[in-house]
């Protein structure tokens, strides 16, 4: 193998950090990036330059991220940094969350994106509020896997039951909102125990360090199991001498599987046809799958432009105009009851009006308060909508990418609040979460 | 040029993706949410290898029909002659528009001053928010990479820009899922970054998996080069060498291509995309901590020429 194909054979994972600076989240962090030698010379250099700037002894690895001016000045992080390494198996985004401005808004812009989320403890401190704000993020944003990192073991004599005992409530309680998959490790991140180096002062613990797990994750397979969902984004007609009759719908597979000879039903006028061929990307395929980027041909020749949906015939998602969701509201701004809105739903907007706000949620203790008459920026709440033009949507449970939305303002173009269609969390009363679940019985607060 | 979809080793899952097919498929997106939204979208062309890149990928995501973009360059009177013919080549191949800002024209008119420096990177600012005021571009494409440069770190794929171009950091609107807000009222426009989340090596890796040619500067070559700031820079009409400054013939290549004033070659023997691809897998400095001048200038260089309308 070439050195080119050599480095080409890894996969990609993105992931989100989520703790406060006390927990260590920063320092995780950096040994993450130093350790899998992914912080250059230079970089380093800067770091250590700015950290004597300010007085400190040792490079302060938050100055890495920390990319504004105002950030520097304030010694915070306001916005979401994105961080890249790799490793010979894989490489990683990485959406490192700041833990107080703007904390709710920022975590679940990381965590939408994220196939793993690592939530970060403070060993001797245990499950604390945070934690349970950090696990329901994770959980409402349906992120596939969680990892808890228990931090600080050096300062806990790196005793087996400190950790036990964490790892047992949290698991508990992310289990109990419906996260599919939840980690625990013991770590050290300023002694380097268990993050990519196994440790020498835990041996009872026989688990993977943070890093082998993150190689070792699967990704991305959550998408190919579910329905197939085609958002068509653009129509493809090139109306040339050498292609005169070439009609391609392009777009990016949000789930599932397509194949040539398939039946499909276009939404939302329910037309059905049957998928000639699948360009991808230059090639010509029999088969293609999420999140691939693709062009597809059908056998029909209908009527279908961009916001249209494609999806096989004997699965396709209910059309409708009623939308009853949970929302994060992300604006300076409120979103109130009658207000019009711009709704953003895959590759379709349509004008909508919110009929109603039932509920606003306190993500500490998941309490709900009834009928707050508005949400205010870093608000979770259950809205209910009415479109003006029907949607092809899915439960957000069932499909992130199709059950998901923005509400935007229609004066200045604002985006306003994150929407999740369906019901907010998975398994409250112990059911799965194999997506039937949009009905109000499952766990509407 | 390989299959399209390379089944990584050591998955077993049958619909796995490489983490190329994953980047070019998520670049894809977002070439053609662009095309479905705005009505006058433009491409910055530069011949430089993201902006090539970014024009390989427009390619595929409308093919067979052809890119429905044209490309902006802003010429700032110092650009390597390899580049410019690699750029004119390119636009004729593929039929396609090139708009051409010129800071020289600037300078000549009187509307810009030359700095003392002779750097001409941060006057590209003026003509480039002029140009797009003028053709009316309401979408413009760059090639800026997340992991260029700390404030570009901090930089959206859609980035909203009033009529004077200027980034607002902390007003940026938060981006979730793959769902990009392109609203804009009219004399603003987008900033669209599709490479947002590839890195250097991802960009040369792609580059040689599709045989994407490149000009030549960026492989091996002998070249008469002085020393200035610890950067080997190429002798030529913008001003060096100065009087001390001593010219020597030197084995290099350029890692990034910009304005010949403050783009640093580095010594090198890679001649070939595979031994590029070596040599920055070993790398122990980043492409503008080893080649960028103007970077160097301050810890918050970019951030302000960002926010000022730079690319």
């Amino acid at each position: 193998m070439t050195v080119t194909e050599q480095l080409s054979a890894t996969t990609l994972l993105r992931f989100a950090t989520a703790g406060s600076v006390d927990d260590g989240k920063s320092t995780l962090v950096g040994r993450l990036l130093h350790d899998s030698k992914s912080v250059l010379t230079d970089q380093l250099e800067a770091v250590e330059h700015a950290s004597r700037n300010r007085g400190q002894e040792a490079p302060d690895l938050a100055l890495l991220t920390d990319g504004l001016r105002a950030e520097r000045e304030q010694g915070i992080t306001i916005d979401v940094a994105y961080r890249y390494f790799a490793t010979p198996r894989r490489r990683f985004i990485l959406a490192d969350t700041p833990g107080h401005v703007q904390y709710t808004r920022n975590m679940v812009t990381g965590a939408s994106t994220a196939e793993l989320a690592v939530v970060l403890v403070d060993a001797r401190n245990g499950v604390v509020e945070q934690t349970r704000r950090h696990a329901a993020v994770a959980a409402l944003l349906r992120v596939p896997h969680v990892v808890l990192a228990v931090n600080k073991m050096d300062l806990v004599d790196y005793a087996e039951p400190v950790f036990a005992k964490t790892a047992e409530e949290f698991t508990a309680y992310a289990a109990s909102l419906g996260v599919p998959e939840i980690t625990a490790i013991p770590i050290s991140a300023l002694a380097g125990d268990n993050v990519v180096e196994p440790s020498a002062h835990m041996d009872w613990y026989g688990g993977p360090t943070v890093l082998e797990h993150l190689e070792t994750v699967p990704v991305s397979h959550d998408l190919t199991e579910c329905p197939a969902r085609f958002p068509v984004q653009y129509v493809i007609r090139p109306q040339t001498a050498e292609h005169p009759d070439y009609r391609g719908y392009a777009g990016q597979i949000a789930s599932g599987v397509l194949r040539v000879g398939e039946q499909v039903t276009v939404l939302p006028s329910g037309r059905t046809s049957t998928i000639a061929g699948i360009d991808a990307l230059g090639e010509s395929v029999d088969i293609a799958w999420a999140p691939q980027s693709v062009t597809l041909r059908l056998t029909d020749d209908l009527d279908i432009s961009r916001g249209d949906l494609i999806a096989p015939g004997a699965d396709a998602p209910a059309v409708t105009q009623d939308v009853e969701a949970t929302v994060c509201h992300v604006a300076d701004r409120p979103l109130t009851v009658g207000q019009r809105v711009l709704l953003k739903h895959t590759t379709r907007t349509v004008k909508a009006i919110v009929k109603d706000i039932p509920s606003r949620l306190t993500l500490d203790d998941l309490s709900q308060h009834p009928a707050p008459g508005q949400l205010v920026a870093n608000d979770i709440g259950r809205v209910v909508i009415r479109t003006a033009e029907p949607l092809a949507l899915d439960a957000y449970a069932a499909s992130r990418r199709t059950g998901s939305f923005l509400l935007i303002d229609p004066a200045d173009g604002t985006t306003l609040a994150a929407g999740m269609a369906g019901a907010s969390f998975a398994a409250v009363t112990g059911q799965d979460a194999d997506g039937a679940a949009l009905d109000d019985a499952e766990w509407d607060f | 040029m390989s299959a399209v979809v390379t089944v990584p080793e050591g998955t077993d899952h049958p619909y796995a993706l490489s983490h190329l097919d994953s980047l070019e498929s998520e670049a894809v997106h977002i070439f053609r949410e662009v095309a479905g939204e705005f009505e006058r979208p433009v491409i910055l062309f530069s011949g430089g290898k993201d902006s090539i890149l970014m024009l390989h990928l427009a390619l595929k995501a409308f093919a067979p029909a052809p890119v429905p973009f044209s490309l902006l360059h802003v010429d700032t009177g110092h650009n390597f002659p390899e580049v410019l013919e690699y750029r004119d080549r390119t636009v004729a191949e593929h039929g396609l528009r090139l708009h051409v800002a010129s800071v020289q024209e600037y300078i000549d008119a009187g509307k810009l001053r030359e700095r003392p420096d002779g750097t001409r990177n941060p006057l590209q600012t003026v003509p480039l928010t002029e140009a797009i005021q003028h053709h009316r571009f309401d979408a413009v494409f760059g090639g800026g990479r997340r992991d260029e440069e700390k404030a570009r770190a901090k930089e959206r794929v859609f980035s909203l820009r009033d009529e004077f171009s200027q980034w607002d950091p902390r007003r940026q609107r938060p981006e979730l899922w793959q769902l990009y807000n392109g609203r804009h009222a009219p004399g603003e426009h987008v900033r669209v970054f599709p490479l947002s989340n590839w890195t250097e090596l991802d960009v040369w890796q792609y580059i040689a998996r599709e045989g994407v040619e490149l000009p030549g500067i960026y492989f091996a070559h002998e070249r008469e080069v002085f020393a200035r700031n610890g950067m080997w820079l190429t002798a030529g009409d913008w001003g060096g060498p100065r009087d001390h400054e001593r010219t020597e013939v030197r084995q290099v290549r350029y890692r990034t291509v910009g304005d010949m004033s403050c783009t640093g070659a580095v010594d090198s023997d890679a001649t070939t995309l595979d031994a590029v691809i070596t040599e920055i897998a070993a790398s122990r400095l980043t492409e503008r901590g080893a080649t960028r001048a103007d970077d160097k200038m301050s810890e918050a260089a970019m951030e302000d020429r960002k926010r000022e309308g730079y690319f």
